[in-house]
């Protein structure tokens, strides 16, 4: 965990001190879209090499819907309140 | 919209060579994900560094511009908590899952180690439908619950991907707000989703 906490951080910084070169910028955000394909790829390997995941792929995925309709109404629900009370009189 | 479908087939086409096992020797023996998450996480935090936009809004907005990301982390957590009476996960697992808010590589990845396959398969699905769902339905979700609704459905996604929906949906007023909320909950969640699996 705190790699990935390190590695965001340092690139935090990297990003601040190359913030004004557009070139760059332009290229790292290619590399993340990069980096999520490569990812999810070898994701799909790990999970595809596991026979019971595949197996209860079907379940998970309704059970994973149902997780985020709740997640997102409970997010939404709370924002309308922030909305109405904070934010309506103002951009 | 067209992004979420590409990295979706790259999932599945993962999916497929695993289960068939029409992979060379090295990629059947070796997990190299985490690899491509550190490189992920790098260059991420490069994008985030060099955002000149987000923080100037908080001079504009001020303490209120808090209480979005905050909102979207106490409402998926109530969101968790509520299904947990009906769905065969422990507390902890459903925080952690939720507490992804749409940032699916990052949370997959975490619980994973943490979890196992099975908590991490859910965390990838759940939270790629997030984003995929906040694409769906921004215009119908700002009708209905008012401009800042799209924004807390995308979570950390709003600072991105779901970017470009809740400026259709909300207008460009929000976009700063928006990607100021992502920003902040992308930088939690590799926080907040083993804090939640340890606490509960």
């Amino acid at each position: 965990m705190w790699i990935i906490l390190g590695l965001m951080t340092a690139g935090m910084v990297i990003g601040a001190i190359l913030r004004h070169n557009e070139k760059i910028i332009k290229r790292v955000n290619v590399l993340v879209t990069w980096s999520i394909f490569a990812l999810l790829f070898l994701l799909g390997i790990a999970v595809g090499l596991n026979d019971e995941l595949v197996k209860n792929l079907d379940s998970l995925g309704i059970h994973a819907l149902v997780i985020t309709i709740a997640s997102i109404l409970g997010s939404v629900i709370l924002s309308w309140i922030v909305y109405h009370y904070f934010f309506r009189n103002h951009k | 919209m067209k992004g979420s479908l590409i990295i979706l087939s790259f999932f599945v086409v993962g999916i497929i060579l695993g289960f068939s096992r029409f992979l060379p020797e090295l990629l059947i023996e070796n997990d190299y994900s985490m690899y491509a998450l550190y490189a992920l996480m790098l260059f991420v935090g490069i994008s985030i560094g060099a955002d000149t936009s987000a923080l100037s809004v908080i001079k504009k907005v001020k303490y209120k511009i808090l209480l979005v990301p905050a909102v979207v982390i106490i409402g998926s957590l109530l969101g968790a908590f509520a299904v947990s009476f009906f769905l065969p996960y422990k507390l902890n697992e459903l925080f952690g899952v939720a507490s992804g808010f749409g940032y699916y590589s990052l949370s997959s990845l975490i619980l994973k180690d943490i979890c196992g396959a099975e908590i991490a398969t859910l965390a990838l699905l759940s939270n790629i439908f997030r984003e995929v769902g906040t694409l769906l339905l921004a215009p119908l979700m700002a009708i209905a619950f008012g401009k800042l609704a799209p924004i807390a459905s995308g979570g950390a996604t709003a600072m991105d991907s779901t970017l470009p929906i809740v400026i259709t949906a909300s207008g460009k007023e929000y976009a700063m707000i928006s990607v100021f909320s992502g920003i902040v909950l992308t930088i939690l969640v590799p926080f907040l989703v083993p804090l939640v699996v340890e606490l509960f």
